[in-house]
C-alpha cells in the first residue's frame, strides 16, 4: 500500500438480494487528486459510493481509507467517524437552515472563520443568511460543496453533481467546483455518467461497466488505450473495425496496424479524427459518403467503405464532401488494436 | 434497495415510543382485566341476555339509519359541488363540510330545546345525520373530482343526460368512497355519547354511561364496553378494506378538474344545498344566539371566564403530552420504517376504535384501582385526552416524517453527527410545523370533548363542555346559553379553519 493513496478499494462485492450488483471493484484513490467514477446509469455508481460512505457494507472486500481499513466483512465504520464528505445529485441542503448555518452544519462548535473563509471559497459571503428555497440550483450546489469542505474531510464524494443543472451552467460549475477543489487540495471522488466531464477534470477514471472496473487509468491512457471495445465506445467517438491478423499485423479496412495477437480476428480501433481523405486514389480506400453533419467549427462524414463498414471522419469544413461523392479515406495515426 | 433505514432506533426514541403504547392498550387491557373480574361464566350470563341484543339492535339500527341518510343527503350534494353548475362551487363544498365542528351535544340540545318531543330515536337520528354526513360527503366529493368526466359525456350523448340519471351513474363509480364514509359515519354514531345521551335514546353509549352511574355495576359497563369495542373494530377493518379496494378502483390521476359537461340545475341544486347548511349549520348557530339574546347570562362573566380557562388549560397540557408521545412513535414510524416500529405505532390506533366514554370509564377503573394519587387530578384528565387523541397526531407525524428525504440523514452522518443529534438537529426541526397543527387540532377536540371531561375532571373545576352539559341536562337555556356560543366561537370556528389547513 502506498502512503500516497487516500482510499484502497479491494476486490469489493456487492449482492443486493442475491443479485450481484458490484463484482471485484479494485482502484486506489491517490491524494489530492480528483478521481472519476464513470459508468452509464445503473452500473453501480451509486451503489460503490454508498459504500465508501459507510451507508452500506460490502458483501466481500475491503475498504481503506489512509491505511486503515473501514469496511469488510467484519469491520464496519459508521459514516459519521469516516470523515468522508458528501455532496449529493440535488444538493441536499437543510432547508430549514441559513446558507451560513448549511456550512457550520458538520463543525464541531460554530467557528465563524471557517464559515466565512468557506463563503469566500464559493463566492457567495453576500447570501449568508439565506434560506435554500431562494437559491438557485448552482448556488445551492456551491453551499453543499462548501458544507461537505467545511469540516477539512480526508476525501469527498460527489455523486452526478452537475446533472441535475441546465446545460450552459453545468460546464461554468464543473469549472469551478473543480477549481475549488484543486485549491483547497482535497482528495475528490465525482461519480459521473457523462464522459466529456470525467475526462476533462479528473486525474484518474474509473470505467464502471456492467457492475466491474472495465478500466482504470488517466483520461489520457484511457482515450489512447482502451482495454476493450466496449470501453473504446463508451469513451469518445470510435470506430471499431473487424481485422485480420497476419503474421505479426492486423489488417482493417483502411489499413493495418502492428499486433501481438495470438487471435486470428481483433478489432481496430480508429477514432474520426484521425481519418483524413486523400486526394490521391493511391493514397486512400475508396467510400461513399452517406452522412454528412455540421458542427461549425468543423463537421463529420459517414462514409461506407468497400467492406460494408461505415467509419466516421471528423474534418475540417472545407473538406466535407457532399453525400453520395466518392472519397478516399486514410489512418494518420496506427490503429489501436483491440481482442475481440 | 437496502439504505440507511435498515439501522436500529435510537433507545432514547423506542422508550417514549413504549410508553405511548401504553397509555394507548391500557384502558382496552384495564377493561378487559375488570370485565373478566367474576369470571368467564359471570361475562356470557351478562351478554346473553334479551336487553343486551335489544341494546345491539338499538345501536345498529341507529347506526344504520343515520348511514343511510347520510349517504342520501351527501352523493347528491358531493355530485353538485365538484360536478353540477352551480354559484360559488368552493365555498359550497367549505360551508357543506362545517358541521363537522359541531359538537354533537351542541347540536341535539339546539333541537330538542325546540321541539321536546323529538327526544328518543327521532331527536337521535336527526341530530347524528346532521353533524356526521361530513364523513360520507368529503370523500365522495374527493373521489368525484378524481373521475373521468368522459363517461358522464357519454352518457350524455346517449340520451341520458337527466340529472338523476347522471348522479346514479357517478354514484356507481364512487362507490367505494360511499361505503368507506358509511362506515365512518356508522363508527361516529356508535362512539358517539353527547346526541345520544341528550336525546335520552337508550344506545350504547349511554347505557354504559348509565350502568356505570348507577349501583357501580363495573363490571357490566365494562362488559357492555367491550361488546361495543368489538362492534366498532369489525367497522374499523370494514373501512381498512374497503378504503384499499378503494385505491385500487380509484385512479389517483386528477382528471379534469373542470368538467366539461354541466347539468343546469340551479335554482333546484341550490334549494337543495341550502337546506342542508341551515339544518346542519345555521339552525344550531341560530338558537343559541336566541338564547344568549333573549335570556342573557344567569352565571356570571367570572364563571364563564374560569370554564373557559379550564377548558383551555387541561386541553392544552393534552396537547402538549400527545405530541411528546406522539413524536417518538411517529418518528420511529416514518425514519425507521420496521415490523416492530409499526407494531408500536398500530397499536395506538386500538383507541381509535374505543368510544370516549369507554376509555373514560376505562380511566375510571384505572384511577380507581391503580393511581387513587391522581384520580380527579389533572394528570389522570390529561392521560385519557392522549389516549384519545394520540393516533391522530401520530398519523399525522409518521406522515410528516415520511417526508423528510434520506439524503438528509446521510449527509448529516457524513457530517459526523449520530442519530439522535440528527434527530434533534434536522428531524424535530423539519417536523416543527407539522408539530404544531397536530397540536392545535388536539388542543380543539380536547376542548369540545364531553365524556371523559365529565369523569374525570379535577372536582370543581368545571369546563365549557361539562357546564353546558349541566345545564342542557336540565333544560336550562338561559345556563347554557353563554356555553354554547362560547363553544361555537373559541371551539367550532377555530376547528374548521385548522382542518382546512391540513
Amino acid at each position: 500500500m502506498t502512503n500516497t493513496s487516500t482510499l484502497l478499494v479491494d476486490s469489493v462485492c456487492k449482492e443486493f438480494r442475491r443479485q450481484q450488483v458490484l463484482t471485484d471493484i479494485s482502484f486506489e484513490v491517490p491524494e489530492k487528486a480528483i478521481t472519476a467514477i464513470l459508468g452509464p446509469s445503473g452500473e453501480g455508481k451509486t451503489t460503490l459510493l454508498r459504500l465508501i460512505a459507510g451507508f452500506d457494507r460490502p458483501t466481500s472486500g475491503t475498504l481503506a481509507l489512509h491505511g486503515k481499513i473501514v469496511s469488510s466483512p467484519e469491520i464496519h465504520l459508521p459514516p459519521e467517524q469516516r470523515g468522508v464528505g458528501i455532496v449529493p445529485q440535488d444538493g441536499a441542503l437543510f432547508p430549514h437552515l441559513t446558507v451560513e448555518e448549511n456550512i457550520a452544519f458538520g463543525l464541531p462548535r460554530h467557528q465563524q472563520g471557517r464559515v466565512d473563509e468557506m463563503l469566500t471559497l464559493i463566492g457567495m459571503t453576500s447570501q449568508r443568511s439565506s434560506r435554500p428555497a431562494q437559491l438557485s440550483g448552482g448556488q445551492q450546489q456551491r453551499v453543499s460543496l462548501a458544507r461537505a469542505l467545511a469540516p477539512s474531510p480526508r476525501l469527498i464524494l460527489l455523486d452526478e453533481p452537475f446533472s441535475a443543472l441546465d446545460a450552459n451552467m453545468r460546464s461554468s460549475m464543473r469549472e469551478e467546483v473543480t477549481a475549488i477543489i484543486r485549491k483547497t487540495e482535497s482528495t475528490a471522488i465525482i461519480v459521473t455518467h457523462d464522459q466529456e466531464e470525467a475526462m476533462s477534470i479528473s486525474d484518474k477514471v474509473v470505467v464502471l461497466l456492467n457492475g466491474t472496473v472495465a478500466q482504470f487509468g488517466s483520461p489520457q491512457e484511457i482515450y489512447e488505450n482502451p482495454r476493450s471495445a466496449h470501453v473504446a465506445r463508451f469513451i469518445g467517438d470510435a470506430n471499431l473495425l473487424s481485422a485480420i491478423v497476419d503474421k505479426g499485423r492486423a489488417f482493417h479496412a483502411i489499413g493495418s496496424s502492428p499486433c501481438s495477437s495470438s487471435s486470428q480476428r481483433v478489432i481496430a480501433l480508429v477514432r474520426p479524427e484521425h481519418i483524413r481523405l486523400a486526394h490521391d486514389p493511391q493514397d486512400g480506400h475508396a467510400g461513399v459518403v452517406e452522412s454528412r453533419s455540421y458542427f461549425g467549427h468543423d463537421g463529420t462524414l459517414g462514409i461506407r467503405l468497400a467492406t460494408g463498414e461505415i467509419v466516421t471522419a471528423r474534418l475540417p469544413i472545407s473538406e466535407l464532401a457532399d453525400i453520395g461523392s466518392t472519397v478516399f479515406v486514410a489512418s494518420i495515426e496506427t490503429a489501436t488494436i483491440l481482442e475481440n | 434497495m437496502t439504505s440507511i433505514r435498515i439501522k436500529r432506533p435510537p433507545i432514547a426514541l423506542v422508550l417514549p415510543g413504549l410508553l405511548a403504547a401504553l397509555t394507548s392498550i391500557a384502558p382496552l387491557a384495564y377493561l378487559i382485566d375488570i370485565a373478566s373480574d367474576r369470571g368467564l361464566n359471570f361475562v356470557w350470563a351478562e351478554i346473553w341476555q334479551q336487553r343486551t341484543f335489544q341494546l345491539v339492535g338499538r345501536s345498529l339500527v341507529l347506526a344504520g339509519s343515520v348511514s343511510i341518510a347520510a349517504v342520501f343527503i351527501s352523493v347528491p350534494a358531493a355530485w353538485l359541488v365538484t360536478r353540477g353548475d352551480i354559484p360559488f362551487r368552493s365555498w359550497w363544498r367549505v360551508l357543506l363540510a362545517l358541521p363537522l365542528a359541531i359538537p354533537s351535544y351542541l347540536a341535539a340540545f339546539a333541537w330538542i330545546s325546540w321541539r321536546p318531543s323529538m327526544a328518543g330515536f327521532t331527536g337521535a337520528f336527526v341530530v347524528l345525520t346532521l353533524v356526521s354526513y361530513p364523513y360520507v360527503f368529503l370523500p365522495v366529493c374527493a373521489a368525484l373530482s378524481r373521475l373521468n368526466p368522459a363517461i358522464e359525456e357519454i352518457a350524455v350523448i346517449h340520451g341520458r343526460g337527466r340529472s338523476l340519471q347522471l348522479i346514479l351513474l357517478a354514484a356507481r363509480q364512487v362507490r367505494g368512497a360511499i361505503a368507506t364514509g358509511a362506515l365512518l359515519v356508522a363508527l361516529y354514531v356508535l362512539s358517539d355519547f353527547g346526541a345520544v345521551a341528550t336525546m335520552r335514546y337508550d344506545a350504547f353509549t349511554w347505557v354504559i354511561y348509565s350502568s356505570y352511574r348507577s349501583g357501580f355495576n363495573p363490571s357490566r359497563a365494562a362488559i357492555l364496553a367491550i361488546v361495543l369495542v368489538l362492534i366498532a373494530f369489525v367497522l374499523l377493518f370494514g373501512e381498512k378494506i374497503l378504503r384499499g379496494q378503494n385505491e385500487s378502483l380509484l385512479s389517483a390521476r386528477s382528471v379534469d378538474a373542470n368538467p366539461r359537461h354541466r347539468v343546469s340545475i340551479k335554482p333546484v341544486a341550490v334549494t337543495f344545498l341550502t337546506t342542508i347548511i341551515v339544518f346542519a349549520l345555521a339552525f344550531p348557530i341560530w338558537r343559541v344566539v336566541t338564547w344568549v339574546y333573549r335570556y342573557g347570562s344567569e352565571d356570571s362573566m367570572a364563571d364563564i371566564a374560569t370554564a373557559l380557562w379550564h377548558s383551555v388549560y387541561f386541553s392544552a397540557l393534552a396537547a402538549l403530552a400527545t405530541i411528546l408521545l406522539a413524536l417518538p412513535i411517529g418518528i420511529l414510524a416514518g425514519r425507521y420504517p420496521s415490523r416492530s416500529t409499526s407494531l408500536l405505532e398500530q397499536s395506538t390506533y386500538v383507541t381509535h376504535a374505543l368510544p370516549g366514554i369507554v376509555i373514560a370509564i376505562s380511566m375510571v377503573f384505572i384511577g380507581v384501582r391503580l393511581l387513587e394519587p391522581i384520580y380527579l387530578q389533572t394528570p389522570l384528565l390529561v392521560i385519557a385526552y392522549v389516549a384519545l387523541f394520540l393516533p391522530v397526531a401520530v398519523g399525522s407525524i409518521r406522515a410528516a416524517a415520511e417526508q423528510i428525504p434520506d439524503s438528509l440523514d446521510e449527509i448529516s452522518r457524513s457530517l459526523g453527527l449520530r442519530q439522535m443529534a440528527i434527530v434533534r438537529r434536522v428531524t424535530v426541526p423539519l417536523l416543527a410545523p407539522g408539530l404544531l397543527s397536530a397540536g392545535a387540532l388536539v388542543l380543539l377536540a380536547g376542548m369540545k370533548e364531553l365524556p371523559a371531561t365529565m369523569l374525570l375532571r379535577p372536582t370543581g373545576s368545571e369546563t365549557l363542555a361539562t357546564r353546558l352539559w349541566t345545564y342542557t341536562s336540565v333544560s336550562d337555556y338561559a345556563g347554557a346559553g353563554p356555553y354554547a356560543l362560547a363553544i361555537i366561537v373559541f371551539v367550532s370556528i377555530p376547528t374548521a379553519i385548522a382542518s382546512r389547513r391540513l
